[in-house]
Formats: structure tokens, sequence, C-alpha cells
């Protein structure tokens, strides 16, 4: 075991772990903290992602002891307008990829102010501005919808880009 | 109209509209727990051993190195866990039969029927305990000769007599013969792959005994199936079993029976007398839970030079599993799309040392409609045809098969509407004449299609003094909205606000609820929250009419106008509140319960004479890359003909949600099991690819909202049909890129480059 | 997942003793190698993380050339400025690569190493040389539709899943490791081996050699990039990728880099290809007849036979795409 600390969601725990303990079981088994989702355990589903000292990462293949002293935020600790538009368009139907596909829409629009390229990015730089369809599916492929809510999801970050201060 | 069939009329003034999905708070922030997410005082934490030979017999099992793993409870093996009873058979004569997902009595034998199969299970005080010490369980064997192999077995296969209301088959005049002398013919062999749900939740059960009593946290399409399998596998009463399922992260035919997973949770948490979860690694689902069967199609077609349609040959082989499973309705698509005067239909299957095959959204239609609506294209590119012109030509008033007439039908329209709005006068007409830089460019169509059923549900629903209504049915919400069309249909009915109205579903303990596949949830329960709100309305006037001063005398319900939270007659009228006031009752509920020989009549009545379908016109574009056959959806439209829409959207995303799926079964996904093991070895959401939001467009989907004359507020089921059709539009749309016709699903970059 | 111990310590003199005991592995992002302590697949007894060791850097040397720490994120990386102005070809592939989630954790020394997608190489009841020395290989009879085609070998036709490294070859880049004996370099094209009867033993770092850096010699004049060749748009490994870097001068090339990802048993950088390219015209007809030289030595199975076809028309269309995109600017 051994003791490490993370700053979830705004308050400091402190938790012994065992090195084999992932982020994600963690935050689920040990601080009830349900919200990241289970759906693969091995990324490829990013139904676990969280953000850690603001980027997104699958907790599933974060070993929690590599993440003493990292900044972590779930869906539990958003408040955030992306919320209310995943509703208002309709991005999701049973619920269980929705915290993973908003925290990584979160980071998403933050690796995208920062500038940062995707797969479909032209030569140059990053536009200023809104992120096009085409450049946010690119970027949220990461997080797969079963039930197929990728539109409403696609329309619903659109909604929010360009007002994601957190 | 009957009591069992309330066909009610509506105020509308929810129904129809786009309301927000009523969990969606719960669902944005985190709230909304599914079953692995119970946590009791003792929890312990399951994992499953598997089989790694698919036919035999264990003979020895070495389970001392997981024992001595810190944390390990139990070694749960055939040698040493309690007896679960025997999983009974499947019979059309008992509806609760269907839940029965094998017939392998799990740790009572060691007897191993398929690869994959669950041999052991560990119980441990932490999940990574469990995990590990699983992987530490092994086991000898002798191996038996096993059939895993689908296309080997094909020549194999045995015609099925016919599944009682599901019949594959048919033979109207001489189809052969017809074949033979038509001057156009196309004679088609296709084949589709297994394909799984892959469900973003895995399978999890949360089990905690107490006594004989059982409470279980499970995420399933059908909470009375689960309740009535755990009573009958742990001999207890039906009553002692609580299943509890307010949020499914998925389903699509994956979570509609009990499998493994959730017998052995319940095995292990009597075993070790622990509270037990069993989340099983996705792995796992794969191994324990069945997919789409694979198959095999033939579909030859004969027509004149008018394009009219002499000979409709579909025949078809699909795979069970030994240990269960049912024979895929392939051909039934084939008595309900096109006119001819000839048809012969014949289904045939195989059994396989696989676990069993199972229901996946759409089953039969969705793989059917690939070949019929491939053949058809083919056909039209044959005869120089425009496709859709070829459809029209054979579109039937009266079931090809059946003759009886339609009670309704609107695929012209579809078509119609389709044809416009995608611009299907924009397509050229000859093979790769369309191009944009490196993409060529195909458009393609194909007629969805899906057979509507309704069983029935019972539902209370109950008036509050302060004017809220609670509404309670055992039905169950994976994704589809059905609080929230629930919802809407009795603020309508008792003319209340939404936020008056609270729907508790996805427990046991609630009244009976119909399951939620088939398409049949929502017609079933509609049709029976109607005739309750009805008794409602009705007990609420008789308590009205018993004031001296009632503005009711004399009045019957019909006459009167249920709105504004109240009763009224003309300008006259009174709220719920105040008659239940003036009464001195805190509450008036009224409990509906079907009446089940009547329900059993209409519905032998109905499958018999009303055949009733959704049917839609599925139109795409794809763009397949001219050096390396990458192939690319870049346009969608949906025109479906499904009813009455209760709300839009929740409609709007599950029918696109079927199209995804369907994308998927087009192009990218594919389970592959090892010919000479039987081993599912890409059992990963890695390496089974479902489609990602880059591989999907925005899908424009339109609805012609014209009311069922026979169904529940005109409604028919939904959740399925949005997949049909989808990969024959990709395979035709593809053939007018490339000039290739794709017959085997997946259709990847290999098999058009 | 085994259990193991975990340490995390702050300079390389401590990491390397302690990550040099058999049974020891470095970790980086854990992307890969978690997955596979998951699976069963890797067993170490101890991990020592590399992330706190100042590896994280990147910057230009005196003489043009690019360092970059090996615990570079592969999304900080792809898009670093001077990758995306200078070797556009690997932060292409980078972006190519995994999700946005992964790239964030992954590093370059993890890359460097991950461990093939073979489906067989992932299922424990299947029989291979690589996870488990001297069983078999299913692949060869079996669904080997991802398998390489190129550098195979009777053991084991595996297919190497990296991207990056794709890349990194076109790019003559060179690894600079660590070890208990000091530090050497190893070009990147030496760094992964062929199966032969070996297929378990991957690359040619000796016990306790650690991934410092990545250096990249000075960026070329010419034109570069990666294009990937997937079932999915997006999140799948490649079925034939091609880094390629193009100069063009009077209708002839006058440089030319190529690798192909995918259908190699290593990141496969195409010599014979670029021999036969340089100071020959710069058509077409001239690509193709590289692509199917290079192809020539390819190997296949019933499954992956169409990946010679693929593999040369990717070739093809992007010697193509860079000729017209004014190759040499």
């Amino acid at each position: 075991m051994t003791e490490i600390q993370i700053k979830l969601n705004g308050s400091v725990e402190r938790i012994d772990v065992d090195p084999w303990v992932s982020l994600l079981d963690l935050l689920r088994e040990t601080l009830k903290i349900t919200g990241p989702k289970k759906g693969c355990d091995q990324g490829a589903c990013g139904a676990c992602t969280v953000l850690a000292d603001g980027r997104r990462i699958n907790a599933c293949l974060a070993l929690a002891v590599a993440y003493d002293g990292s900044e972590i935020t779930t869906i539990e600790g958003v408040s955030h307008p992306i919320q209310e538009a995943f509703i208002h368009r309709d991005g999701f139907q049973c619920g269980y990829c929705t915290p993973g596909q908003i925290c990584s829409a979160l980071g998403m629009l933050g690796e995208y102010q920062a500038g940062m390229p995707s797969a479909v990015t032209e030569a140059g730089e990053v536009p200023a501005g809104k992120p096009s369809p085409e450049e946010i599916r690119e970027r949220m492929s990461g997080n797969l919808c079963r039930c197929g809510a990728y539109n409403g999801i696609i329309m619903a970050i659109q909604d929010v880009a360009g007002t994601e201060n957190r | 109209m009957t009591q069992d069939s309330p066909a009610g009329g509506t105020n509308g003034k929810y129904v129809g509209r786009p309301i927000a999905r009523i969990d969606g708070p719960a669902k944005t922030s985190g709230q909304a727990r599914f079953a692995a997410e119970y946590s009791y005082p003792d929890l312990a934490y399951a994992a499953l051993v598997y089989s790694t030979i698919a036919r035999g017999r264990i003979l020895s099992m070495e389970t001392a190195a997981a024992k001595a793993v810190d944390g390990v409870v139990a070694v749960l093996t055939h040698e040493n866990a309690p007896p679960m009873k025997p999983a009974g058979k499947l019979s059309p004569f008992d509806v609760s039969s269907i839940a029965i997902s094998t017939s392998v009595n799990y740790l009572a034998t060691d007897e191993v029927h398929w690869n994959g199969q669950p041999i052991a299970v560990v119980v441990a005080e932490t999940h990574e305990a469990a995990q590990y010490a699983a992987s530490l369980v092994t086991a000898t064997y002798q191996h038996w000769h096993a059939k895993v192999d689908f296309a080997s077995e094909v020549p194999n296969a045995i015609p099925d007599k016919g599944i009682p209301f599901m019949t594959g088959k048919a033979d109207k005049g001489d189809a052969m013969a017809a074949l033979a002398t038509s001057p156009f013919t196309v004679d088609l062999e296709f084949s589709t792959p297994q394909y799984n749900h892959n469900a973003l939740e895995p399978h999890a059960t949360t089990a905690v005994w107490d006594g004989d009593k059982l409470t279980v946290h499970e995420g399933t399409q059908s909470l009375t199936g689960v309740q009535g399998q755990l009573a009958k596998r742990f001999g207890i009463p039906k009553d002692n079993v609580r299943v509890l399922s307010p949020f499914v992260g998925g389903g699509f035919g994956g979570k509609a029976r009990p499998w493994a997973g959730t017998l052995l949770a319940v095995l292990a948490a009597r075993a070790t007398g622990r509270p037990v979860r069993l989340t099983l690694t996705r792995e796992g689902v794969y191994h324990t839970v069945g997919g789409r069967t694979a198959s095999t199609q033939r579909v030859a077609l004969g027509a004149g030079t008018d394009g009219q349609l002499a000979s409709i040959v579909h025949t078809s082989v699909s795979r069970t599993g030994y240990v269960g499973g049912m024979p895929e309705r392939i051909t039934e698509v084939s008595h309900e799309t096109y006119a001819a005067p000839n048809i012969y239909l014949q289904q045939s299957s195989m059994k396989l040392d696989l676990v069993s095959n199972t229901f996946m959204r759409a089953p039969g239609e969705a793989i059917g409609s690939f070949g019929l609506e491939s053949a058809i294209d083919e056909l039209a590119w044959d005869m120089g045809m425009d496709p859709i012109q070829l459809r029209m030509a054979n579109e039937p008033d009266r079931g090809p098969v059946s003759g009886k007439v339609f009670a309704h039908r609107h695929l012209r329209e579809a078509y119609a509407v389709g044809a416009e709005r995608f611009g299907w006068d924009q397509r050229e007409l000859r093979a790769g004449a369309m191009r944009d830089g490196r993409w060529l460019v195909g458009m393609g169509v194909a007629t969805a299609h899906h057979t509507a059923m309704q069983l029935t549900s019972s539902v209370t629903v109950r008036l509050n003094a302060d004017g809220t209504v609670v509404v309670r049915c055992a039905m169950q919400e994976m994704g589809m909205g059905a609080p929230t069309v629930q919802t809407q249909i009795v603020a309508d009915e008792l003319g209340v606000p939404l936020e008056a109205v609270r729907v508790e579903y996805g427990d046991t303990d609630l009244p009976w609820g119909a399951p939620a596949f088939g398409s049949v949830q929502t017609a079933s329960v509609t049709a029976a929250v109607l005739a309750a709100c009805t008794k409602l309305k009705q007990s609420v006037l008789t308590l009205a009419r018993k004031q001296p001063a009632s503005p009711f005398k004399g009045r019957k319900l019909p006459e009167l106008d249920t709105r504004d939270a109240g009763l009224f007659f003309g300008t006259r009228g009174q709220s719920y509140v105040e008659i239940l006031n003036a009464a001195g009752r805190n509450h008036v509920e009224v409990a509906y319960k079907p009446n089940m020989p009547a329900f059993l009549a209409r519905t032998v009545r109905d499958v018999g004479w009303r055949p009733k379908a959704a049917t839609g016109a599925q139109f795409c574009e794809v763009r397949v890359d001219a050096d390396t056959g990458e192939v690319r959806v870049s346009r969608w439209l949906g025109v479906f003909d499904v009813g009455t829409v209760i709300n839009a959207r929740t409609a709007e995303s599950q029918l696109r949600g079927g199209i995804i799926m369907g994308i998927g079964m087009a192009l990218t996904e594919r389970t592959l099991i090892d010919h000479r093991s039987g081993r599912i070895i890409n059992p990963s959401l890695s390496e089974y690819h479902i489609p990602v939001h880059a591989d999907v467009p925005h899908i424009d989907v339109q609805y012609l909202n014209k009311p069922e004359p026979n169904s529940p507020l005109g409604l028919l089921g939904l959740g399925e049909i949005g997949i049909t059709g989808v990969p024959a539009a990709i395979a035709n749309a593809v053939r007018h890129a490339t000039g290739k016709r794709v017959l085997d699903l997946p259709i990847t970059l290999d098999k058009v480059l | 997942m085994k259990p193991f111990t975990y340490l995390k310590p702050h300079d390389i003199e401590a990491a390397i003793p302690a990550g040099t005991p058999p049974g020891t592995k470095y970790l980086g992002g854990g992307t890969n190698l978690v997955d596979l302590m998951r699976e069963g697949i890797e067993q170490p007894d101890h991990l020592v993380d590399i992330t706190g060791l100042h590896l994280d850097g990147i910057e230009e040397l005196p003489d043009g050339s690019l360092r970059i720490g090996a615990a570079v994120r592969n999304s900080t990386l792809a898009a670093h400025p001077k990758v995306r102005k200078g070797y556009r070809v690997l932060s292409e592939a980078l972006l190519s690569g995994a999700s946005g989630q992964l790239r964030n954790m992954a590093t370059v020394g993890g890359n460097l190493l991950q461990r093939t997608r073979c489906p067989y190489f992932y299922s424990d009841a299947a029989a291979c040389n690589k996870r488990q020395p001297g069983s078999g290989c299913d692949a060869l009879d079996g669904f080997n539709r991802s398998c390489a085609v190129l550098g195979v070998s009777d053991s084991c036709i595996a297919a190497h899943p990296s991207d990056m490294c794709v890349a990194l070859s076109a790019l003559d880049a060179v690894v600079h490791v660590q070890g208990p004996g000091g530090t050497r370099e190893i070009p990147l094209t030496e760094l992964h081996r062929l199966p032969g009867d070996t297929p378990n033993i991957e690359n040619t770092l000796e016990a306790g050699e650690l991934v410092t850096a990545v250096v990249l010699p000075p960026p070329l004049s010419a034109r570069s990039t990666y294009r990937k060749v997937r079932d999915r748009a997006s999140y799948a490994f490649a079925l034939a990728s091609v880094a390629a870097a193009l100069e063009i001068e009077d209708d002839k090339v006058t440089r030319i880099r190529l690798a192909l990802g995918g259908v190699g048993t290593k990141p496969w950088r195409a010599y014979e290809a670029e021999r036969l390219l340089l100071g020959g015209p710069a058509d077409e007809q001239a690509y193709r007849r590289a692509a199917e030289a290079e192809l020539a030595a390819a190997t296949v199975r019933a499954g992956n036979a169409f990946k010679v076809t693929l593999a040369e028309a990717t070739i093809v269309a992007v010697l193509r795409d860079l000729s017209k995109a004014g190759a040499g600017s």
C-alpha cells in the first residue's frame, strides 16, 4: 500500500492504494465516484474519461499510484453549460458513455483553444473560433457511443464551443 | 375499442412534441447509477474463469494458486459449488421460458459446451484480487469433437419447421419455374458474420441474499425475465426475487435474457453469504453473451420486361448453439416487401458448439433486408431501371404471401418524400460516374421494414390530492426515453402539466411491465396507461358527482374535457385538487391489469389478419477511396413510417442509433470466431470495430407521422426499424460508386480494392 | 493483473539500477503496458515509473536536430511547432494513432516499445510464439487479415502497431538509451528486431536500458506526409500506412524517404523503393514500379494477401499527392 494524495473535484483526498489499482477503480470502488464508467477497461471506449490536471485521460489505463499529487476532475465535479446542451441536443440515450463524452469534450475544447492540431487539421495552425463538425468528430473519436447519439453530441459540443472557461 | 385495445385519443399538448428526456439531469451529472454502482457493506467481487476448449469434459482443475491470493474468499467450481436447478426448456407455451439463455447448468457440470464457457467463479475482497486469482485457475480437459465453423457446416443445415407467429416459410405458386422463364433474373448468395451487441455497459450484477430473499441490481431489458429465471434456478418463489434496473447502459437484445454472469453472481453470493458484484470484463461479455447469428442467404428474383416480379426465392441458413438459441427468421422480410405471384421462402439452421445465438436489434430483418434489398438493386442494374422505380412497380397493396390487406402502409410516400429531400435526381445513372477528388461517390437506397408487435402490461396510476400523478410500471429504460414518453402521454390524458407526473419503473416490485425487446415496450405500456388513465378519470368523475353541487351531474366521461388539471364540461369544471379535497380523499389510485385471454385472442387475430409493420426508405451516399477502397458514409436520410411519433427528439435519436449500428454492420463490425478452436479472438472494443464519431455523418431522419389505426395512440415500435435496410443501402451505394457488388458483410476495403 | 511494486525515482541514476533486475519494467503512460498486464501478457514484479525523470523536454540542438525526451506525451509532440513545421510526417503519424485521451497519456518511449495487436497474441487460449515461445502461431492459418506481409517468419507474422515509429523510421531518427553500461545511440531502424525464431524478443535493448530520448536530424527540405489506411475513419490500427518525404527537381526525384506501417513485423523502411526512385522520373509509373519492387519480398497468407495491393496503392497515392502538392516547398 502506498499513500497518495489527489485533489478530486476540488477536495483533497488521501488514500492508501495498492499499485495494481487503476485510477478508475480507485474512483469507482474506493471513493464511490461512479460517474466515470468502465466500458472496456482497456482504453478502447473512452467511457472512463476524466481530466487529470486539465488533460483528458482514460482512467482505466492509469495506475492510481502514478497520479499521486494530481488534480482529477470527474463528471461529478463538472458544472458547465455543456451538460444542458447535451440534454437540449439529446446527446445521449442510455447515459453510460455520457460522463466520458462530457469530460472528453471539455478536455478536447481546451486542446482546440490551445491550438493543438488533430488528424484532420489542414497544414498550418488550428483555425480560431469554433471547431468544425469534422474536427469535433475526429477529436471525439476516442469516445464510443453504442446507442448512436453521435449527432446530438456533436451539436451539443458545437453549441458550447468557445465558452469552455473552466 | 375494447378494454384491451384502448386506442384512446389525446389532447396532444405534449404527445408529439420533442420533450427533453426527464432523466437528462441525472445522466449528464454522473448521478445515474447503473447495476455495478450499488455498494453494500461487506461487498465481495467475483470474476469468471472461462474454458479454453469448445467441447469436452473437465478432467481436473487447479485452484490452489488462486486460493492463495491475498483476499480470495472462495473459488467455486463444479467440484464445490452449491447446485442450481436446471434451466428448463424453451417452449412456445411458456412465456417465461424465453428468459433461458443457455441450457447449461453452470458449475454443476464438468461438461464444456463452448470455448469461453464459465467453469469457475472466484470471489475476493477486491476486484483486483478476484481478477488476478481467476487468471491463475487452470483446467485439464478431455477433448471432444466440436463443430464450431459456420461456413463449413452450411451444407449440413436442416430446414426449420417454423417458429410460431414468426414463420419465414412460404411456398406460393411455383417460384422455381417462374424464375426459369423470367426474362430478367438475379440469383445471388449473401453472407454475414456474427455480430455482437457491445452495449457500452458490460453486463453487471450485484446480488444480495437475505435468507431466501434475493435482491439483484442488474441492467436488463426484461425485469420479469430475470426475476422468473432466478426464482426458478434458485428454487425460491418469484416474489422473493426483487430485480432493480432503473438505468440500463444499452441492451440491443444482449440484455434481453439473463446470461451466465447473472446466475453466477447470485450463486456466488449464496455460496459465500456475502453480497457479490460480478461485472463482466468486455472479453467476458463476448464469451458468455450470445450475438447475432452468422448467415448465408440466397435471393433469386425473376422479373418481366416491365419490371414486375414474377418470382421471389429467398432461402437462408442461420445457426443456434447446441445449448440454446433460436433460428433467425431471415426470410420473413420477403413475406411483406414485394408483390409477386410466385414466392418460395425457406429457412434452415444448424447447431454449433458455440454460445447460444440471441436477439440483436431487428433479428431476421437486419440480415434478411441485406439480401433482399441488395438483390432488387442488382435487378435494377440488370434492367437499366431506377431502383426506386423498380421497387414502386412491385409495391404490394396486400401481404404478398398472406393476401391480407394492409391496414396501414405508406412506403410510396416515404420514397417520394425521401427522393425529393435527398436529391435522388442528382444520381448519375452509370456506376463510377460520380467523383469528388480522390473519392468515388455513390448513392443507394433500400427499404426498411420491421414487423410491429404488441404485448401487454399492468400499470397503476395514482392521483394525489396535491395534483401530482404517480405512474407505476415495471418497464425498462435503456435509452429509448420510455419514462419520458409515458410522462407525456399521462400528462395529456389527464390534462396535467408534465412536471406533475412521475413515472416509476425499473423495479419488479412495480406492476408487471412488458419487456423492452421486439420494439414492443412503448406500444404495450401505452395501451395499459391509456386504459388506466380512462379508469382513473372515471373514478374521479364518480367521486365528483357525489358532491351536491357537482357540475357533472348526469354527465358521462366521454362528454367531458380533460384539461387544466381537471375535468370540464364546457366552461364549467373542477380541478382534480378540488374534487379530491371536496371528497376528503388524499388520493385516487387505479390499477390496470390486462385480460390475458382477450389479449392473446386479439394478438393471434392481428398476426393472422392485420399484419402491422413500420416501414421506411433509407437513402445514403458513400465515398470510396479510388486508391485504397476505404468506404465512408457521407450522407444519410431515413424517411420512416412508424405511426404516431410521441417524442420527436427521442424517436429521432433511436432511429439514428439503429442506422449507425447498421453502418457498423455494413462496414466494420465482425465477430471473429476461430474456425479451429471456436474461440472469439477479437473480444474487445479495439478489435471489434463499432462506428466512432468520425464514421458518422449528420443523419437526417424524417417521419410521416401517420397514426396506425389499430395501435394505441397509433404508434408502431421504432427501436429496431432503423437498422433494417442500412447494410443494403450501403452495398447499393458502393455498387453505384465502384461497379462492385459486395455480397459478404462487412464491406471492408479488401473487398472493394 | 499480477501484483507488483511501484517506484517513481526522480533521477536517471536511481532509475537504472531499479530498472535492471529481471522482472522489472519501465512505465511511461501505461497505455499499452497496463493493458498487457491486465491481460496477463506482461507480468512484471516491479514497475519503475519514468515520468519523474525530467525526460519531458523538446529542444533544438545546435546542429539543428531536435531532441525529444522519452517521456514527452504523444499529443505534446504532435502539436509542437517545430514538429508541425519541420517534421510534418511525425505530427501526422502521431495524430493518426489512438485517441485524444491516449495521446495525452502515451509517451514517446512507450510508443517505441508498444507491442503487436495481433488478436492471437491477446488470446490466452491461442498458440502464440510471441506470448509463449515455442507454443506455435495460430495466426498463420487463422484470422491474419491484420498481420504483416513483410519481415515475417514461420514463427510469427504479427504486425508492428506503431504509427509514430513509421514516421521516425522515415526521418532517420536515432534512439538514445542509457543503461547499466552507460549510454548509447541506436538508429530507429535498428531498434526493432525481425521475429525470426524468437518473436518474443522484439528489440535490441539490453536489460536495464532505458530510452531517454529520440533525436531527429535537422528537418528535410522535402515535403512529408503520413497516410494511414484502416477500417474505421479514426481510432483503429493501420491496415497499411505510408510515411513519405519527397523532393522533386526538374521532374526527377531528388530526395525520397519512404516507410511503411501495418504491413511489416517492424516499422518498415522501404529502402528498395527509395533506391529505385532516387534520381528517377517523378511520375506515377515510377512510383508504382518502386512500390511493387518493395512489396516483391512480401509473404502473404490467405487473409492478408490484399495488403500487398493495398500498400502499393497507398504508396502510389501518397507520392502522387506529394508531387501534386509541389514537393520541394
